[in-house]
């Protein structure tokens, strides 16, 4: 049987786990038959042609997550952001583990999407935003919501902030031969509200892990959100990231993901400016080895006036990796004053490694401002030269240059322990040994 | 401590040094003058090893030893240090760390320890003082944003706490005010000794002023085509280059 057919006979089976009388139980039946009618995504379809989901299809994964396994903290604890004090929302295998958690409701929510669910306090946000921003259409979003059940619930009310940042951390025990996870994550930041969220997706063992995720995110007038996806995961790990993000006046989203890791990643990052003065910007770093695939697939559209839109990805491939960035931007015929920017700057450390970047600018409105560039290439000589007449080895020179290349995107980072640990990853990733702590 | 015989250099097969005699001492210092794409840079880079260029003919010799089949990190290592031009731009690597980098590489190259962080930071202290750099510009990226004036006092900085045999400063004067030139050359001055030599490139006697040269060296067309004492450079400041360009062709 293949991976479709089993997620779909499977439907029965999940609505045992759920209240049917829920008013996202419809939701969820509209969604399958979307999946099923469409099924996964082929390389036929433009939007897919780089990224291949074929092999993943024909492995046997497991669909339903076992109760929870018990982790040691002191086991997982590298994979958290322990330099500071965080609420951490924590999955293991897809289970909700209140053990390894620190969840609150103090003044603002940061729980659970299965609470969200079930209990009737949540019942008016969850009618207000669930499936409001994520595509109705997409058959892996789709997919998604035919099986949301579990995931991130974060809901900070009007001119609130909570405490401190929240890590969203789901781990993959390999207790399975193979295992799907679909968690769900909603975040809802209020008018004037803002929040800072780290998201991490890791595999502890070495058994195929299948992730199709999906997370909608809501920012009010003037709020702030700050998202942050570190993806630095094992080998025979692979992620789906749909991301849907609305925004209403002068509100501020940020997104940096720092893909490094994992055996396939696609990120399809949206964002739908539905207010004017809007900020939005989506910022990348992309590591690559051996024969890793990361596809980026980003979408602004601007809907109305005076907004604003930064993108900036930086790659590094080596060995037989290949990346892909696609930047589409669309400006409507009202959104005047649009001030939009694309750079995509790429580094090929093999002959084998490629990259296939592509902007995609659809402008109906012609008072706009809207920049794109691409560049790919090797490292500056010059630099390179610079770094060596000063005693640097080539090798630790070349690391050294490539650093500076992807370090800019960290500027905008807001967290500093976060920035510091992208920082050590990337000399890491690098083999930058700098005689000096990054 | 330098001799450089009949050298030759090209890039791209076009020949760029058609024969380059120099010898220089420990304790002296030496200034190359001559007009825009006279050879000036490309001898500095050649020495400093710059591979973009190709060797033909002719020998580099460092302390009798041939420099040849040297990369430019280990002609750092041994004490060949060269002031740029045009600095790049480094984000993301302080100027700090990238000297600690820079002097722990050369360091383990020699077989020594790494420089322990106090006595790091006590030479970072006094180096600083000697180029009156402000202590904030060394926590910031190195080179990025910096104005041309505050690039070169940062390549004299380098040379102070890189300490070479053999510095090459390629028109570290381009781009400096007067008062930054006073500076830049102090720190120079301070910098010579008996044991250390001094190449300054340069297109104007202006520096020659505060760093006063041994010899002054003429290149044009890929040779050197007049060498003399300090005198030589005031006589170039009055009369161009245009008679040893017919003096050159004769």
């Amino acid at each position: 049987m293949d991976l479709k057919e089993k997620l779909v006979s499977s439907f029965l089976a999940f609505e045992d786990s759920v209240d049917l009388d829920h008013p996202v139980h419809e939701v969820r039946s509209e969604a399958i038959k979307n999946f099923e009618a469409k099924g996964f995504p082929s390389k036929k379809e433009e939007a897919w042609k780089y990224t291949s989901l074929n092999s993943l299809q024909k492995i046997d994964f497991s669909i339903f997550p076992k109760e929870e396994t018990n982790l040691e903290y002191k086991d997982v604890k590298k994979y958290f952001l322990h330099e500071i004090d965080t609420y951490k929302i924590v999955f293991v295998d897809g289970v909700y583990s209140s053990y390894l958690s620190e969840t609150t409701h103090d003044g603002v929510d940061v729980c659970l999407m299965s609470s969200a669910f079930s209990k009737p306090m949540f019942r008016q946000v969850i009618e207000v935003y669930f499936n409001k921003a994520a595509s109705q259409d997409e058959s892996l979003t789709s997919l998604n919501t035919a099986f949301s059940k579990e995931g991130a619930y974060i809901y900070i009310p009007k001119n609130k902030m909570p405490k401190k940042p929240i890590q969203i951390l789901h781990l993959a025990t390999g207790n399975e031969a193979a295992l799907m996870l679909q968690p769900r994550n909603l975040i809802v930041a209020e008018d004037n509200a803002e929040v800072q969220i780290i998201e991490r997706h890791q595999s502890l063992t070495d058994n195929e892990v299948f992730t199709n995720s999906v997370t909608e995110i809501f920012a009010g007038k003037d709020a702030i959100v700050d998202y942050y996806k570190v993806q630095n995961d094992a080998a025979t790990a692979s992620l789906v990231d749909n991301t849907y993000i609305s925004q209403k006046d002068s509100s501020v989203v940020r997104v940096h993901t720092f893909s490094f890791g994992g055996k396939l990643i696609r990120n399809n990052l949206n964002f739908f400016q539905n207010g004017e003065r809007i900020d939005s910007t989506l910022k990348g770093v992309t590591i690559l080895g051996d024969k890793q695939h990361v596809d980026h697939h980003t979408l602004v559209h601007h809907r109305q006036p005076n907004c604003e839109s930064h993108q900036d990805y930086k790659g590094i491939f080596g060995d037989r990796s290949t990346g892909v960035f696609n930047g589409k931007i669309i400006v409507d015929k009202i959104a005047q004053k649009t001030d939009a920017f694309q750079q995509n700057n790429n580094i090929l450390l093999s002959d084998k490694a490629t990259i296939n970047s592509k902007p995609q600018l659809e402008i109906f409105a012609d008072d706009v401002k809207c920049s794109h560039g691409c560049t790919i290439g090797q490292l500056d000589d010059e630099a390179l030269f610079y770094l060596r007449s000063r005693g640097i080895p080539k090798k630790e020179a070349t690391a050294l240059l490539m650093y500076a290349f992807a370090n800019n995107v960290l500027e905008s980072v807001r967290i500093p322990e976060l920035k510091a640990r992208v920082n050590k990853i990337i000399a890491n990733k690098l083999g930058v040994r700098v005689g000096f702590d990054l | 401590m330098l001799e450089i015989k009949n050298l030759h250099a090209s890039v791209e097969d076009k020949e760029i040094l058609k024969g380059i005699d120099l010898k220089v001492n420990a304790g002296e210092v030496h200034a190359i003058m001559g007009p825009n794409g006279s050879g000036k840079s490309t001898l500095a880079e050649v020495i400093a090893g710059q591979e973009e260029f190709e060797v033909g003919e002719g020998t580099i010799l460092l302390d009798g030893e041939d420099l040849e089949e040297l990369s430019p990190e280990e002609r750092a290592h041994k004490g060949v240090f060269l002031s740029f031009q045009y600095p790049v731009e480094i984000p993301g690597v302080s100027v700090t760390n990238f000297m600690k980098t820079a002097i722990n590489e050369s360091r383990k190259a020699q077989g020594l320890e790494e420089m322990p962080a106090n006595e790091m930071l006590k030479k970072i202290r006094e180096k600083s003082e000697l180029l009156e750099i402000d202590r904030k510009f060394l926590s910031r990226s190195l080179n990025e944003g910096f104005s041309g004036g505050e690039k070169k006092r940062n390549e004299i900085f380098q040379m102070a706490m890189l300490e070479p045999k053999l510095a090459i400063l390629d028109e570290t004067d381009s781009g400096l005010d007067i008062d930054a030139l006073r500076i830049v050359a102090n720190g120079v001055n301070k910098l010579r000794s008996k044991d250390n030599a001094i190449i300054v490139i340069t297109h104007y006697q202006r520096l020659l002023d505060y760093i006063v040269p041994d010899f002054v060296h003429v290149l044009y067309n890929g040779k050197i085509v007049k060498s003399g004492t300090k005198e030589l450079a005031l006589e170039l400041e009055e009369k161009g280059y245009d008679w040893l360009k017919q003096e050159a062709a004769v």
